[in-house]
């Protein structure tokens, strides 16, 4: 813990708290002051600019923002976690033909960007006579990218288990498939949950990439409020509301997450030699979904 | 029609646009990349200070940037930071802004998690020598820290990398822009983010393999 880093500190130690602590303070407050001073400066407190939350056609637009994006997020987290599936006992299988197909197409979609990806389906495919939403191009780019990330994220869940695992499993006569599901995979599942979770979060976030393909979600939203001149151009008071609602959704997912992790590891004693950790070759260090 | 000439042609005749666009997008990310290490590092330090007052800024500091989309980030400096009248700044400087802010958050949690891994004897002999926090931190911890750090930061880097696409957005003229003038000049577009897309493998490619290869060869066994 951080905690080790420094003594508990004597009466000299907590006077020097106290001063860094007061300059510290001093720093950001002038800052946050500096910010509010051109907050209030440029009037993003009038009442004008927020007059738009008292209609009630926009917040009706607002809800249905609000849902467009959950719709993207449930929609391409279900599909990304059937992909990852898929892919990760592809390349866990031990038939090459299978294995090394899965390991180059989820190697290639976790290397390009997400946005060249949506961008290939939403302007690259029509080009080839194929019909596309915002709406599923935005889904499709969120499954491949996310899937294959999730993808490796099962894979290393499983081959974190003990070897004896599945050693005591084909001794007692399993097969392949009963391993897998009868052992190997309600025993990773615990130790993979919160990685899952917070590549859920990541897809959640990457939703927003929907408002460069026009697809109307809350950063569109965002747009075509703050952008009017009736309500004097909004912009700030429509980012503060749009990004608290991102940031109230994210962290309801992380704390699931951490309220998961936790129950996890109260019921570790249980399984004594059960997984400790993700992901031999993934540093345990940064949980494989945290990538950004 | 897709015949290989025409493929090569997409990229052969547009030589000018993928230049400038991948030049872009490198700059923006040795820029970031710079600027965000620098920061997040700030922030660690920060996060395990002594002072209850300055970790809780830390704290705060990453759980909102950590939970925003880079979008909106991106999204608030092209269009809201103006309206603020601070200093104008040009688009390209904005992104540069937007992605040194977002991705310092997630430096951060990396360095932060690095020097927890690091032995708590270490610290506490460290302190029983009679060294500050200062020294406990700059000349015991961290230098063990970054072995761990490495690879992990590896991996945000790559993704800041990715996410410099998202800038196109927003009127930087990077990578992911070349799509728009591929449109104007009338090319296949399909064909133009193929090699997009190829050029972002062959920028990441190498970083992932220098990563396994660090994280391979730098893995401390505790």
């Amino acid at each position: 813990m951080s905690a080790v880093l420094f003594d508990v500190p004597g009466p000299r130690g907590i006077a020097r708290n106290r001063v860094s602590g007061v300059i510290g303070v001093l720093a950001i407050l002038g800052l946050l002051g500096f910010i509010g001073y051109k907050f209030y400066d440029t009037g993003q407190f009038d009442g004008r600019v927020w007059s738009w939350l008292q209609y009630q056609q926009i917040q009706e637009d607002l809800l249905t923002a609000l849902v467009a994006t959950l719709q993207a997020f449930a929609v391409g987290a279900v599909l990304a976690m059937v992909f990852g599936a898929i892919f990760a006992a592809g390349r866990l299988s031990e038939h090459a033909w299978l294995r090394v197909p899965s390991m180059l197409v989820v190697e290639f979609f976790r290397a390009i960007p997400l946005l060249i990806l949506i961008f290939l389906f939403y302007y690259g495919l029509p080009a080839t006579g194929v019909k596309m939403t915002p709406f599923m191009a935005l889904v499709l780019g969120l499954m491949l990218y996310n899937g294959s990330v999730l993808a490796e994220v099962f894979r290393a869940g499983i081959l974190s288990l003990p070897r004896g695992q599945s050693e005591a499993a084909y001794a007692l006569g399993m097969r392949k498939t009963q391993v897998m599901t009868l052992v190997l995979l309600p025993q990773a599942l615990r130790a993979m949950l919160p990685a899952i979770i917070s590549q859920l979060v990541v897809l959640l976030k990457d939703t927003a990439l929907g408002f460069l393909i026009t697809y109307y979600e809350l950063l569109k939203y965002a747009k075509n409020i703050g952008g009017d001149f009736q309500f004097g151009r909004p912009y700030v008071p429509v980012l503060i509301v749009v990004s608290a609602i991102y940031i109230t959704l994210c962290l309801l997912l992380s704390w699931l997450a951490t309220y998961l992790e936790a129950r996890n590891r109260r019921s570790r004693k249980v399984q004594a030699d059960g997984p400790t950790e993700i992901a031999p070759e993934q540093p345990a260090l940064i949980p494989p979904g945290s990538g950004i | 029609m897709d015949t290989l000439s025409d493929i090569w042609g997409v990229l052969a005749n547009n030589t000018d646009l993928f230049r400038t666009g991948f030049f872009n997008t490198i700059k923006l990310f040795v820029i970031a990349a710079i600027g965000s290490l620098a920061l997040g590092t700030f922030l660690a330090m920060l996060r395990v200070s002594p002072v209850p007052i300055l970790r809780a800024v830390g704290t705060a500091y990453v759980t909102l940037l950590r939970n925003t989309p880079l979008t909106l980030v991106l999204f608030f400096f092209a269009f809201a930071y103006p309206l603020l009248d601070i200093v104008r700044v040009s688009f390209f400087a904005s992104a540069s802004i937007g992605l040194t802010l977002y991705t310092a958050a997630f430096v951060c949690e990396v360095v932060r998690s690095g020097i927890n891994t690091v032995n708590v004897g270490q610290a506490e002999a460290a302190r029983a020598l009679g060294l500050t926090f200062g020294q406990t931190l700059g000349q015991i911890v961290l230098p063990q820290a970054i072995r761990s750090v490495v690879p992990p930061l590896t991996s945000v880097q790559i993704a800041l990398l990715k996410n410099t696409t998202i800038a196109a957005g927003f009127s930087v003229a990077e990578a992911g822009a070349i799509r728009d003038n591929l449109s104007e000049r009338g090319e296949n577009i399909m064909i133009g983010l193929g090699w997009v897309a190829l050029g972002f493998l062959i920028l990441v490619i190498p970083l992932t393999l220098l990563q396994r290869s660090l994280e391979r060869r730098w893995s401390v066994a505790r």
